[in-house]
């Protein structure tokens, strides 16, 4: 019973990730139509973001970009990392390099959708889908040229940032500090963006542009906005997603996107694709099935789960389990 | 001549062309010898243009998103190693071994691949086609993955390490054969009821429902006839090189065939005959820009959706012209045949009216 609570809570860990991912695919399908294929990589975008917010660039790099990086404060962050430049890093740091690669992706995915997928928004679907693949391998194999093919480590960061620590909650079952982090930060922004979609005007054009693009327009709704909106809160939740996601498992390489943006996305198609506590359910419920499968089964057929859980879903609830079955319109 | 006559002997005079071609391939022609290097390439695009052809039919004309083709050329490949590893060699040494024995093994073995593929093109195909919208491409690719992640762990062919050890049959005739049988099978799919059908699922799914065209069926035969032609795909592939490894029939694989398609046009058989060469050709040109293919290659894409979706073909096809007369010339046939029958029609009526 105990090795169950704690995969529980593992699982948990990591479905809130899964749901913030999942949060950016839903809510992009809902106002275009479309699967953004490159969320995953935003997704990457947003870990590596972490990683050089916190360690910086490196005395070399930065050299190559000013004459004397050590002269000023920037430099200094240019060339350390804000891990570097403060004396005693501490859970603050943690959540102001979060708050900046959010703020960081949130521009990426603006600049994506105003650049690949806004001329391309009166073609076809099909042509839509092929640009995002195309954005989603640019991502990848700009990143394999930036960053390096080869896997950086994040765990000195996170064990500077947050020491890890086990907090024990009785019965032989505990709960690391880091993943209370992870849970707290992913609630946070959870209710937050509950609250931008339902409290605020810019949430309510959202609604009415998922609900109808067109008639949104004629109520005088400016939709590219709104769209580009969508795309930076999306991003944003990728972004801080990846620095959750890097602080549990420390490793990251420029192709590390791709298998959690997929079981995000399948998570989105699971909670009722469209739909946001659809998505954090979704996300929820793959990050507990993968966990257990690893913990009773066998960790080689992990990333095949979710698969076989979306082709179950597409057989038998294609609309998700909070989805409303949607009546096509000719 | 019967139309099935002439067909016949059209086959027997392209195996025999090939054979011929084959010859010359490998023994060279009046002291002029093909280097082994270039040799290679040009195998490479035979099987390129089976692969970006057969996709062609399920992305091009058919309007479904598929990105797990290297999945099923992965199927294809391994159900046919298998089956030569464990048995084809043997066979073919009953057979008396030589070039009969080699044909017979070497044809099951496609038999098996194009199979494999197929079944594993109606398991995917079959939930994720059903629905409309872009399910099938989501579902193609976790299933590109998870064909990976499965091969990695059966030692049978080799887990991880590869598959070694294979028959090589590097040979042109059977490479341009399947890129051949591969061309006619998509362009008379194409250019058949069952084709247009289709091309009116791809225009309009809703409006070709309504006009009583069962969309699901057709569009799940279209996507198993073209998993079974990448798995045949995949059999030329899986035995080129005598040894396959899981690793080369990852997303990336399927991206490149997926480029060759879109490159040279959704839609049209020559455009993706070209853009199969192109892309097979241009990276042997390019090994010292290799870390760069891949960025060039996302961005061009970009661009080209952004500038001409349809990509550089799209839609091209060089007979039309030609079928164009034809058909001309049936209906002033039939057209001839329909006023006789009008006119009696007419007649019968007019008496009718007359009584």
């Amino acid at each position: 019973m105990a090795t169950f609570l704690q995969q529980f809570i593992n699982g948990i860990t990591l479905g809130a990730i899964y749901s913030l991912i999942a949060l950016g695919y839903t809510m992009v399908y809902g106002v275009l139509r479309l699967i953004n294929f490159a969320h995953g990589d935003v997704f990457m975008v947003g870990a590596f973001s972490g990683y050089y917010l916190a360690n910086g660039i490196g005395v070399r790099g930065a050299q190559s970009l000013m004459s004397n990086p050590e002269g000023n404060a920037f430099g200094r962050f240019l060339s350390h990392g804000l891990l570097g430049s403060e004396a005693e890093p501490s859970i603050f740091t943690a959540l102001l390099i979060i708050l900046l690669a959010m703020v960081l992706c949130a521009l990426l995915g603006v600049i994506i959708e105003r650049f690949a997928y806004r001329p391309v928004r009166k073609y076809s679907r099909l042509t839509a889908l092929i640009t995002a693949i195309g954005v989603s391998l640019l991502l990848e194999n700009g990143g394999q040229v930036l960053f390096g093919a080869d896997p950086k480590s994040f765990r000195d960061a996170s064990d500077r940032l947050i020491p890890s620590q086990n907090i024990d909650l009785g019965g032989g079952v505990s709960l690391n500090n880091r993943d209370l982090i992870v849970l707290l930060v992913a609630l946070g922004l959870m209710v937050l963006l509950q609250l931008i979609v339902y409290r605020t005007k810019i949430g309510r054009a959202m609604r009415a542009v998922s609900f109808n693009l067109q008639s949104a327009k004629l109520m005088g709704i400016n939709t590219d906005r709104i769209i580009s909106w969508t795309f930076a809160l999306g991003s944003a939740l990728a972004a801080a997603a990846g620095v959750l996601f890097v602080m549990r498992i420390p490793k990251i390489e420029p192709l590390m996107g791709i298998l959690p943006g997929l079981k995000a996305f399948v998570a989105a198609v699971l909670g009722g694709i469209g739909n946001i506590p659809g998505a954090v359910l979704g996300g929820l419920l793959i990050g507990l099935t993968e966990t257990m499968v690893v913990a009773y089964m066998s960790s080689t057929y992990k990333d095949a789960v979710a698969f076989a859980i979306l082709i179950l879903i597409l057989l038998f609830r294609p609309s998700g389990l909070l989805g409303a079955v949607a009546q096509e319109k000719v | 001549m019967s139309r099935f006559a002439r067909n016949i002997l059209i086959a027997v005079a392209v195996i025999a062309a090939l054979y011929g071609l084959e010859y010359i391939f490998v023994n060279g022609i009046g002291g002029f010898e093909i280097p082994p290097f270039h040799r290679r390439i040009v195998l490479l695009c035979g099987i390129s243009i089976t692969l970006a052809v057969s996709l062609n039919l399920i992305n091009g004309y058919t309007g479904q998103f598929s990105i797990g083709h290297a999945g099923f050329m992965a199927v294809g490949a391994y159900s046919s190693a298998y089956f030569t590893f464990y048995y084809g060699e043997q066979l073919a040494a009953n057979l008396g071994g030589g070039t009969f024995g080699l044909f017979v093994e070497f044809f099951l073995a496609t038999l098996i691949g194009a199979l494999a593929a197929a079944i594993a093109g109606l398991i995917v195909g079959v939930p994720s086609l059903r629905l409309k919208g872009d399910y099938l491409a989501i579902v193609t690719l976790g299933f590109g993955q998870i064909i990976v992640v499965l091969l990695n762990n059966i030692e049978a062919v080799g887990g991880s390490r590869g598959f070694s050890g294979l028959h090589r049959v590097q040979s042109f005739f059977w490479i341009f054969l399947i890129a051949i049988a591969t061309i006619v099978i998509v362009y008379r799919i194409v250019h058949s009821a069952f084709g247009r059908a289709l091309i009116s699922i791809r225009d309009d799914e809703l409006a070709s429902e309504a006009m009583g065209v069962n969309t699901t069926r057709y569009k799940v035969m279209a996507f198993v006839i073209s998993s079974a032609m990448a798995g045949a795909g995949g059999v030329l592939y899986a035995h080129f090189d005598s040894v396959i490894a899981p690793k080369s029939f990852e997303f990336l694989k399927s991206f490149d065939i997926l480029i060759m398609v879109i490159l040279g046009g959704l839609g049209s058989i020559v455009g993706s005959v070209i853009g199969a060469v192109t892309l097979t050709v241009l990276p042997e040109l390019l090994r010292q820009f290799e870390q760069y293919r891949m960025i060039i290659y996302s961005v061009l894409l970009i661009v080209l959706m952004i500038t001409r979706p349809q990509g550089l073909l799209g839609g091209f096809d060089p007979f039309k012209g030609w079928r164009a007369r034809r058909r001309a010339k049936s209906r002033t046939e039939a057209e001839e045949i329909t006023a006789e029958d009008t006119r009696d029609a007419v007649s019968v009526k007019k008496e009718g009216i007359d009584r």
